[in-house]
């Protein structure tokens, strides 16, 4: 074999795949070839009507109020959408294979026999057989509803253009544009980003700090009682967060709850407002939420500290360093360095932390002025534009909103943390 | 200042900062334990010590006639244990091609799994709902496992990936020249060695479901079907605080055998999460 090809096969193979099954021919693999010829024609008998009617209904979501639902139409579309992505994968596939194997003639190599190439299949197929029932799950599950919403945040789907009754309409930018521009979305949606802003880095940072203070203090050599300590400690990770958030609910409550009647008054102070009050119940919230999560925290960083050599406190006291300066220069900084990545997935976890604002007060108080409420952070938001406002359109499009920050932020971190740079990883 | 003085400042102030975490950690847990031996319904005349305690609340729990908390319990415990069950096979499958495999897509799928579980399911949540009433599967336990289990993938899947990518190849190699098939491998050799990871994706993917509120709260409608978490908010939502009690035995209820499950699987917890977090 030289290195000049005289042959043209890869091309005559590629070009005639266009029609499957016909490369494959070309290339002289008669079994794979009709496989991929009847596979065109049963896709195209089985799915032309899905393919057609999904179409129709995804570019014009119905002409006929009740009769045409939109937003079965929608569904119906995406599914359509689908099944066309993966008809052309597998069409991709076949002008790959005739154009790959036309190569392997142009260099002189002989082709795969049938049985060689069913072995091939097997092995090579296998990993897709293993990843394919819970890439199928997550396909209908997490995918498809994402494209859902993807779709709706560019309708206007609310309570006035609700199917069966009415037609959703497709509108553009519109929704974007009208939470930007509209004083009232505007002003809503500022002061709910502002708060889950405050409310992600408040809470996060409280229950960080808590953390990592008290596995310090508990892992003194000189300590008794640490495994007592610890186990009590961990108690709010382990008791179910809708639980507790729902006892401090009844502990906050303003005039029956335990804390106004009873703790408060003892030190003598008023009662306070917590549940009617914007600002008490985002402070309640932020210590609420610090009581949750920091036992997470410590149970991480009692890990890190224990393995921390002892040698680099030894070699610190033979140069005189204070508690406050080992603390600084050797423990925070290992810490911190060993739990980064999960640090950072705490912050999301808070950014979208529904349960406690929702179970806490319901996202209250009610504002004169906004359509959010007091407490709501942009997942509680959304939870109450679909559920009880009926603006599914709206809140499509601030779900969109929210997941840019949270990918932006996701992604910045692996870049940050290095897992993607060593091939073994990937 | 000497030394030893020092020492003793230092180890009280640290013994009162601990007794202050203590009491804070313990207090709502032992006012709610209190609560529910209160003789009274509502929130307002409960303590943490009642003079008069009683038992009545965990038996009208139990009285299956005008409660439905046993059926609650039920519920979710059958919810969780099937996500448990088709997410530990789902995740070992998938954890284990995106190992030992290198196939076209993989790199993508990778990258796919892992900004979809920065996104909580829950995000698309007009999306299941719509989804769910056009497949009839709002209010069926069904859906709201096929959503769980969906929801589990994608971060154990990495967590599972990361623990075989530690069990050494030529362990498979040498079974595969002695004629193993790709599936004997899989399941002989690869699995039994895998047991510390499957048992940290079988807790992750049981105390989930079982601690979720909004996606049962937007699947399930009828109250012989809520889970835990939606029965006990409606509970205590309901006629707020006149109820209180009997939350507080319901709440107590749930609450210790999960926290012993908890407690005693802890260390499985934070080395799964350690494992699979700060790798890389």
């Amino acid at each position: 074999m030289n290195s000049n090809v005289t042959t043209k096969h890869r091309k005559n193979a590629g070009l005639l795949s266009i029609i499957p099954g016909f490369g494959q021919f070309y290339n002289k693999q008669f079994v794979k070839g009709i496989i991929f010829l009847v596979l065109t024609v049963a896709f195209f008998s089985s799915f032309s009507q899905t393919l057609n009617w999904g179409f129709w209904g995804l570019i014009t979501l119905g002409e006929i109020p009740k009769l045409d639902h939109s937003i079965f139409l929608l569904i119906d579309g995406i599914i359509a959408l689908l099944v066309a992505i993966i008809g052309l994968g597998i069409y991709a596939f076949n002008i790959y294979d005739a154009y790959h194997n036309g190569k392997k003639r142009d260099e002189g190599f002989l082709l795969n026999s049938v049985r060689e190439q069913y072995h091939n299949l097997l092995d090579n197929g296998f990993p897709y057989l293993m990843i394919s029932p819970g890439f199928l799950l997550l396909i209908f599950v997490v995918i498809f509803p994402i494209i859902f919403v993807i779709l709706l945040s560019f309708t206007n789907y609310d309570l006035y253009h609700s199917p069966p009754a009415k037609l959703v309409d497709w509108v553009g930018i519109q929704n974007y544009i009208d939470i930007f521009k509209l004083d009232l979305w505007r002003s809503t949606f500022f002061g709910v980003l502002g708060w889950t802003i405050v409310w992600t880095f408040g809470a996060t940072t409280l229950q960080v700090v808590i953390g990592v203070f008290l596995a310090v203090v508990i892992n003194q050599k000189d300590l008794k009682g640490k495994a007592f300590f610890r186990t009590i400690l961990i108690l709010p990770w382990a008791v179910p967060a809708f639980v507790s958030i729902l006892i401090f609910s009844g502990m906050f409550n303003e005039s029956f709850g335990v804390i106004n009647t009873q703790i408060l008054s003892m030190l003598g102070i008023d009662a306070i407002p917590w549940m009617t009050e914007e600002l008490w119940t985002r402070f309640a919230l932020i210590l609420i939420q610090s009581w949750l999560g920091f036992p997470f925290i410590f149970a991480m960083t009692t890990g890190v500290l224990q393995s921390i050599p002892n040698e680099l406190y030894e070699a610190a006291n033979v140069d005189g360093a204070s508690i406050f300066q080992k603390f600084r220069g050797i423990t925070l900084p290992m810490v911190l360095y060993a739990t980064a990545p999960i640090l950072i997935t705490q912050y999301t976890f808070n950014f979208n932390n529904f349960n406690v604002i929702f179970l806490f007060n319901g996202g209250g108080p009610a504002l004169p002025g906004q359509n959010a409420g007091g407490s709501d952070i942009l997942i509680s938001w959304i939870y109450q534009l679909t559920m009880t406002s009926g603006q599914y359109g709206k809140a499509a499009a601030i779900t969109m909103l929210l997941s840019l920050i949270v990918i932006t932020v996701a992604l910045w971190q692996f870049k940050r943390t290095n897992s993607f740079k060593e091939e073994d990883m990937m | 200042m000497t030394n030893k003085t020092e020492k003793i400042i230092r180890l009280s102030v640290s013994y009162l900062i601990l007794l202050v975490a203590v009491v804070i950690v313990v207090y709502p847990l032992l006012w709610v334990l209190g609560s529910s031996f209160n003789p009274g319904q509502s929130l307002s005349g409960s303590t943490m010590f009642p003079e008069n305690p009683t038992l009545k609340h965990y038996k009208s729990l139990f009285d299956i006639e005008n409660s439905n908390y046993v059926l609650w319990y039920l519920n979710s415990m059958k919810i969780s244990l099937i996500t448990m069950v088709f997410a530990v096979l789902s995740v070992a499958f998938t954890g284990y091609a995106f190992s030992r495999y290198r196939f076209i897509g993989r790199k993508n799928g990778l990258l796919t799994f892992l900004v979809l579980q920065m996104i909580p399911n829950f995000a698309a949540l007009i999306a299941i709902f719509v989804l769910a009433q056009r497949t009839g599967l709002l209010d069926t336990h069904v859906g709201l496992i096929l959503i769980y289990v969906g929801g589990q993938i994608p971060m154990n899947t990495w967590l599972m990936k990361g623990y075989l990518d530690t069990i050494p190849k030529e362990l498979d190699e040498s079974a595969r020249m002695d004629g193993a098939g790709h599936l004997r491998i899989f399941w002989q050799i690869i699995m039994p060695l895998s047991k510390p990871i499957l048992a940290v994706v079988a807790l992750f993917s049981f105390i989930a479901p079982f601690g979720d509120f909004i996606l049962a709260r937007i699947m399930l409608r009828s109250e012989e079907k809520f889970t835990m978490g939606v029965g006990l908010y409606e509970l205590v939502s309901k006629q707020f605080g006149n109820e209180f009690t009997t939350f507080a035995a319901g709440s107590v209820l749930i609450a210790i055998p999960i926290t012993i499950l908890f407690l005693s699987f802890q260390k499985y917890f934070i080395s799964g999460l350690t494992a699979g977090g700060t790798k890389g």
